[in-house]
C-alpha cells in the first residue's frame, strides 16, 4: 500500500479531532448554520471532480466526471448562497433597531 | 517551471484548509459567523482555481462547462428559493456533495480498478455517496411535500434493505476481484436503491436528525475518494479532500448525535426504527380538550406579565413567522415581556426555527434553548404552542409512553397555556398530547397565520 495513504489517514485522525473541537459548543441558534456551512465545505468535492474528469480519458469516464463537476459545483455555489443568507438575517450590524 | 506551479498549487491548498478550519470555528458564534463563511467560501475559490490550472489537467472546455452548468443552478436555486425551504435545500446541496463523491469513485474504479487499494478506498466512498444522493432526494421530496412525510413502511423491511446493501457491496468486491467493470453497474444501481429504501421508512419529524447524518455521510465519502486520490497524478488535491471531508465528518456526527439526543433516541433508533409508523393504542385520556376563541386569548396575553411562545413544524408550515413578529411586538408595545422557547429538533432540521424567527426580523437575544427557558415556565402568565406538538408533550413524563425520557418544553407548569393547532390530530409521533386535556390548556383552532393574525386584530382593538 502507498505511504501516501498512511499520511493521509495520520491528517484524517487530526483534522476528526479538529472537526470535534470546533463545534463542540455551538448554540442551537447556529445549528442550521453550522449544518450548511458545512455541507458548503464538502463542496471540496468539485476539486476532486475536476481531477476526475481533468485526467478522465474514455468517453465514459468524462461523462461520469462531468456530472461528477455539475454536481459538485451545485454542492459548492448553493451551499455558499444558502448559508450566506442564513447568516445575513443573524447579522446585528445590518439591523436598523426593533421598532419602539 | 511545472515544479514552480506545484509549489503554488500546494500552498494555495494549505491555506484553503487552514481558512476552511478557521471558517468553521468562527461559525460558533454570531458575530463571527459571517465573516466564518467569507473565509470558507474564497478559500473554496481559490481552490478551485488552482486545481483547475493544475499540470496533467485536460478536458478544459467540460470542466468550464460543468462548473457554469452545476454552480449557476446552484446559485439560482438558492437565491430565490423562499426561507421556509431550506430544510429541502440543504438536503438537496447536500445531495448533490454526495452524488459527485460517488461519480468521482465511479471515474476512479473505472480507471484503475487494478489497484487494490485505491479501488477499496474508491467502492466505500462510491457506496457511503451513493447512499447520500439517494437518501438526500428522498429527504428533499419529503420535506417539500411531493411524497408523504409519514414513515412508508413494508413487509421484512430490515432483512430486505440488508439484502440489497450487502449484495451491492458483493458486486462492488466482486468487480474489484475479476477486475472487471461490468458488475459496478449493478454495484451503483442497487447501492442508490439502498438509499431510497433506507429513507423512505424515516418521517417528517425525524428529518433535522436525518439531513444532519447526510451531511456527515457525505463529508466522509468526499474523504474517502481524498484517500483514493492521494496517491493519483494529482496527489495534494485528494489531501485537501481529506480534510475537509473529514472536518465535515467530525462536525457534522456530532451535530447529528446533539440532535438524537434531544429526543432521548440514538441515531440508530432514528434511522432504523420507522419512527410514528404506528399510532398509540389504549390510552384514555382523562378530561377533555378545551376551545378558545381569538378574542378571549388575546386579552389573557394582553394582561399577562411574561407570554412566551413555543413554535413548531406548523408555524413553518403555515409561513405565520411575519404574524408572530407582529405579534410579539404589540404584546410588548403593553409591556408584556416576550420569549420564545426553542425546542432543539423543533422543526424539519437543526435550527430550523431560529432561521424562520430570524427571517421575521425577531432579535435572537428573545430565542431561549430549552434548558434556558425550562426554569421559567413556573413563572410564566401565558404559554403560547403555535403548531408543535411532541416537543411540548407531557407523555415524555408518563412511564410507558412512546416519547418517554424526550427531554421537552414543559410548558404545563405556566399558568395558561394557550394551543394553535389545526384539528384535533395527534402529532406526528402518533401520540396523544397530555398536554391538551390538562386543566390550564384551551385549545385554538386554525391555521397558524390565520388564527396569529386574528391575535393581531383582537389585541390591536384593545
Amino acid at each position: 500500500m502507498a505511504a501516501d495513504i498512511w499520511t493521509a489517514l495520520f491528517i484524517a485522525i487530526l483534522a476528526a479531532f479538529t472537526g470535534y473541537e470546533i463545534i463542540g459548543r455551538v448554540p442551537v441558534l447556529l445549528h442550521t448554520p453550522l449544518m450548511s456551512g458545512s455541507n458548503f465545505i464538502h463542496g471540496i468535492v468539485l476539486v476532486g471532480a475536476i481531477v476526475a474528469l481533468g485526467i478522465a480519458t474514455t468517453p465514459l469516464e468524462q461523462a461520469i466526471g462531468f456530472v461528477a463537476v455539475v454536481m459538485g459545483a451545485m454542492n459548492v455555489t448553493g451551499g455558499y448562497v444558502v448559508t450566506e443568507r442564513i447568516l445575513a438575517m443573524f447579522d446585528r450590524s445590518k439591523k436598523k433597531g426593533g421598532p419602539p | 517551471m511545472i515544479a514552480w506551479i506545484g509549489t503554488v498549487i500546494d500552498a494555495v491548498y494549505v491555506v484553503a484548509v487552514i481558512a476552511f478550519i478557521l471558517g468553521l470555528k468562527a461559525m460558533s458564534s454570531p458575530e463571527t459567523a459571517r465573516r466564518g463563511i467569507a473565509y470558507a467560501g474564497a478559500a473554496m475559490f481559490a481552490a478551485v482555481v488552482a486545481t483547475f490550472f493544475s499540470p496533467g489537467i485536460t478536458n478544459f472546455a467540460l470542466i468550464a462547462l460543468g462548473v457554469i452548468v452545476g454552480g449557476g443552478i446552484g446559485w439560482y436555486w438558492a437565491r430565490v428559493v423562499k426561507m421556509t425551504a431550506m430544510p429541502q435545500m440543504v438536503a438537496v446541496f447536500n445531495g448533490m456533495g454526495g452524488g459527485a463523491a460517488a461519480a468521482i469513485a465511479a471515474v476512479e474504479l473505472l480507471s484503475s480498478l487494478s489497484n487494490v487499494a485505491n479501488a477499496g478506498l474508491s467502492l466505500a466512498g462510491a457506496v457511503i455517496g451513493s447512499i447520500s444522493i439517494a437518501g438526500s432526494v428522498i429527504a428533499f421530496l419529503k420535506l417539500q411535500g411531493w411524497m408523504r412525510q409519514r414513515p412508508i413502511v413494508y413487509p421484512a423491511r430490515q432483512p430486505i434493505n440488508l439484502s440489497v446493501l450487502a449484495i451491492g457491496v458483493g458486486f462492488g468486491i466482486y468487480a474489484v476481484f475479476r477486475v472487471d467493470t461490468v458488475y459496478l453497474l449493478p454495484f451503483f444501481v442497487l447501492l442508490l436503491t439502498y438509499g431510497v429504501l433506507l429513507t423512505l421508512p424515516i418521517g417528517g419529524a425525524d428529518m433535522p436528525v436525518v439531513i444532519s447524518l447526510f451531511n456527515a455521510l457525505t463529508g466522509i465519502a468526499v474523504a474517502l475518494d481524498g484517500f483514493a486520490l492521494v496517491n493519483g497524478p494529482l496527489g495534494d488535491a485528494g489531501y485537501a479532500m481529506v480534510i475537509a471531508g473529514v472536518l465535515v465528518g467530525a462536525a457534522g456526527s456530532l451535530l447529528t448525535l446533539l440532535m438524537a439526543r434531544a429526543m432521548n433516541r440514538s441515531i440508530a433508533n432514528v434511522v432504523f426504527g420507522a419512527y410514528g409508523a404506528t399510532e398509540e393504542t389504549g390510552v384514555t385520556m382523562v378530561g377533555t380538550m378545551k376551545p378558545i376563541e381569538a378574542d378571549d386569548a388575546a386579552v389573557l396575553m394582553a394582561y399577562a406579565n411574561q407570554v412566551v411562545i413555543a413554535p413548531g413544524y406548523g408555524m413553518a408550515v403555515a409561513q405565520a413567522q411575519q404574524k408572530v413578529k407582529e405579534l410579539a411586538d404589540l404584546l410588548e408595545s403593553k409591556g408584556v415581556a416576550v420569549k420564545f422557547a426553542i425546542h432543539p429538533v423543533a422543526g424539519r432540521m437543526p435550527g430550523h426555527m431560529n432561521v424562520l424567527l430570524a427571517e421575521a426580523g425577531i432579535n435572537y437575544d428573545k430565542l431561549f434553548d430549552r434548558d434556558e427557558i425550562n426554569p421559567e415556565f413556573a413563572t410564566t402568565d401565558v404559554v403560547l404552542v403555535i403548531g408543535a406538538n411532541d416537543v411540548v408533550n407531557p407523555a415524555a413524563h408518563r412511564a410507558g409512553s412512546p416519547l418517554q425520557g424526550m427531554p421537552i418544553l414543559d410548558v404545563e407548569n405556566a399558568k395558561n397555556v394557550i394551543v394553535i393547532k389545526r384539528g384535533q390530530g395527534k402529532g406526528f409521533a402518533g401520540i396523544e398530547n397530555d398536554l391538551f386535556y390538562k386543566e390550564n390548556c384551551r385549545m385554538l383552532y386554525g391555521d397558524a397565520q390565520q388564527v396569529v393574525g386574528k391575535l393581531v386584530q383582537a389585541l390591536k382593538k384593545s
